[in-house]
């Protein structure tokens, strides 16, 4: 029978099938200081031991300081959390990169850039950002705590099969759009919960165009859909791109590994529960004007009025979200001022998002009334961007050039906004309250973001130079 | 994921949450999630909503929970894709630790949905006209009980009836308090078996 690519991954990860709730082996378990300290008590409390800390890698990202490196830059709690992943970590012989480490960074950023995830795998992390790591073919998920503890006790969890649905991009981004815009494009399509209760695969011309990095940022947001996973199937573009990374396959393994991940693509009879498709060439730059990721426009729409949603629960939904946003419908993108600018996060935080915000970041000067600053995602990728003399462009032009972590994309260091700040950011929800209780958060690309920065409020970057 | 008493019938006044899209941001913002117990999270639920002030002084009138006729309230009412966002199960503990029970709602968010599952709190998915008669009647009789029965799926106030779905293994997982974990472990040889099967590149 045809398989989907989801098919393969799932059916060749069932350890049995129990019922409605099928039993998963999983590959790679990604761990932070957030969502395992309870797991690891719950290890604890019951004498249970992690099965496999060679298949667990650790990072702190979420609770650290992007000024410091400090574990306790950011007051006596955080300092608590991650002082117990790391006792928690050597206790169960598990590798972690600390604060200060080489290796630190987002736990989406460092997993992929040091080849931690490969096609077919199954990865998990209690983050829900996890479906990231759907850009390499592997099947990748965000779980609660509780899971967190069966997967470090037992390496497997209980997990029943979703419905799938295949989005197809088809034809070619216009000059600057960027996989950001076709993410928040397809949200805005299918809407914040469209996808709930299905796995994505993303296929068509526009995703086989993308580099790893752009695939990274669409899957990333697969669940701001709803949806449990996003898939895109690996090719060319994905084995180039891990080989010779730290963990991949080593090259008396790599002819093995590569023959196995060529077989993983959705056969061209399998079905799919739902298909969507988008024309690339159709997608604006898009700017979010509402307190979800599917209330979002292209930057030359005017804000929409309640009116103009037909559904009675969408158009409750826009009537609060403008409230809460301090928008008047009709209202013109760059007509909206900002004052804060955050270039960052799992999302967008990787090298070539870098190099994107800095080519418009070089085009002038960060607006007199604006505070932007730029959060490299990993360590890696903060070096990297040094030996490119990104982070110079960066401090000439204005901006605050900070240390790795997840910063300003939810706040829990001291990267918050104040009430009532406007923020441009290049993260992935802009929930009420999201980066500061009462904050205004606008999802964009980097370039759009750096080209706010520059404005001081939204402005189109396909008017900048390339 | 601890071994609990499983959860079998509920009856209880019901709070109405009258929103679409409550993200789990909304349920637990992110200042509390600094934590290393499970405990102590309820007095922070709905912390932007419930407080006028960031120090949890000052009780927000307009707010459902706050309002005297819904105190002590163990069922919560919502709207579609309530839980949405992030993974953090800090949401299901906040709510069940501030004495939730029980979540009906139009629809859920895929992992909040599973950590509830994890956490003995019961949600319950229903139409939205089910819901709409269940919002209608808290409000007009905000004392009314409400009945959740989990082996015959039903929600029962004053003369309507509503079934509802929920998967085999969630169900018995709610009514038994199975300790997942537990029952994973039983099956340890098949868990070996796949080990020794696995790709050496991995």
């Amino acid at each position: 029978m045809a398989k989907t690519l989801y098919d393969k991954v799932y059916d060749a990860h069932i350890i049995k099938a129990p019922g409605d709730d099928n039993l998963l082996y999983i590959d790679r378990h990604l761990i932070h200081e957030v969502t395992s300290p309870q797991a690891f008590a719950g290890l604890k409390e019951k004498n249970r031991k992690v099965r496999r800390p060679d298949r667990t890698i650790a990072t702190m990202d979420h609770s650290i300081s992007t000024r410091s490196l400090a574990l306790d830059a950011c007051g006596p709690q955080n300092a608590l959390q991650l002082q117990t992943l790391a006792n928690n970590c050597a206790e169960h012989g598990i590798e972690l990169f600390a604060v200060g480490h080489q290796k630190q960074g987002i736990v989406h950023v460092m997993g992929p850039e040091l080849g931690l995830i490969q096609p077919g795998m199954t990865v998990v992390c209690g983050d829900s950002h996890t479906a990231t790591h759907g850009a390499f073919g592997a099947l990748a998920f965000g779980i609660g705590t509780s899971q967190v503890e069966h997967v470090l006790a037992t390496q497997t969890l209980k997990q029943s099969k979703a419905k799938s649905m295949l989005i197809q991009v088809d034809g070619q981004l216009a000059a600057g759009t960027t996989a950001k815009d076709i993410v928040l494009a397809i949200i805005g399509r299918i809407g914040h919960a469209g996808a709930t209760g299905y796995v994505i695969e993303y296929a068509g011309d526009a995703i086989r165009a993308l580099s790893m990095e752009e695939r990274m940022t669409v899957c990333n947001m697969s669940i701001e859909a709803g949806a449990k996973a996003g898939l895109i199937a690996p090719d060319e573009t994905t084995f180039a791109y891990l080989q010779g990374r730290d963990y991949a396959p080593t090259e008396s393994h790599w002819q093995d590994a590569k023959t196995y991940w060529q077989t993983l693509y959705s056969d061209a009879e399998a079905q799919f529960d739902k298909v969507v498709t988008l024309k690339a060439g159709d997608i604006a730059p898009q700017v979010t004007w509402g307190t979800n990721p599917g209330q979002v426009i292209g930057v030359n729409t005017p804000i929409p009025a309640p009116n103009d949603f037909t559904d009675a629960s969408e158009r409750e939904s826009a009537a609060k979200a403008l409230d809460y946003m301090g928008l008047q419908a009709g209202t013109k993108l760059s007509d909206v001022a900002i004052n804060q600018v955050f270039i960052g996060s799992c999302t967008n935080g990787r090298i070539e998002d870098l190099r994107s915000a800095a080519s418009i970041a070089q085009q002038g000067k960060v607006a007199d009334n604006v505070t932007a600053i730029v959060v490299p995602g990993s360590a890696a990728v903060k070096r990297q961007a040094e030996a490119e003399g990104l982070d110079q462009i960066f401090l000439q032009a204005g901006f605050e050039w900070r240390l790795p972590g997840c910063s300003m994309c939810l706040g829990m260091n001291d990267d918050v906004l104040q009430k009532h700040d406007r923020c441009a950011s290049t993260s992935n929800r802009n929930f009420e309250g999201r980066q500061g209780r009462g904050a205004r958060t606008h999802l964009v690309s980097p370039a759009m973001a750096a080209a706010a920065a520059l404005r001081g409020h939204f402005a189109d970057v396909r008017d900048f130079q390339e | 994921m601890t071994t609990t008493t499983g959860i079998s019938t509920h009856t209880g006044r019901a709070a109405p949450l009258n929103q679409a899209n409550v993200d789990t941001d909304q349920i637990i913002p992110k200042q509390f999630l600094t934590g290393v117990t499970r405990a102590g999270y309820g007095k922070h639920l709905f912390h932007d909503w419930r407080y006028l002030d960031l120090n949890e002084q000052e009780l927000n009138p307009d707010f459902a929970l706050n309002m005297p006729e819904y105190q002590h309230a163990s069922i919560l009412l919502c709207r579609e894709n309530f839980g949405c966002g992030s993974s953090r199960e800090h949401a299901p503990w906040a709510l069940a630790d501030y004495g939730f029970k029980v979540i009906i709602a139009t629809s859920f968010a895929d992992i909040f949905y599973g950590n509830c599952i994890n956490n003995q709190l019961l949600p319950v998915a229903l139409g939205n006209e089910q819901m709409d008669t269940l919002f209608d009647h808290v409000n007009a009789q905000p004392e009314a009980e409400i009945h959740v029965d989990l082996p015959n799926q039903t929600v029962s106030v004053a003369d309507h009836q509503f079934s509802f779905d929920i998967a085999g293994q969630h169900k018995q997982n709610l009514l038994k308090g199975l300790d997942a974990i537990g029952q994973t472990l039983e099956h340890e040889g098949q868990i070996e078996k796949y080990e020794d099967n696995e790709p050496v590149w991995l």
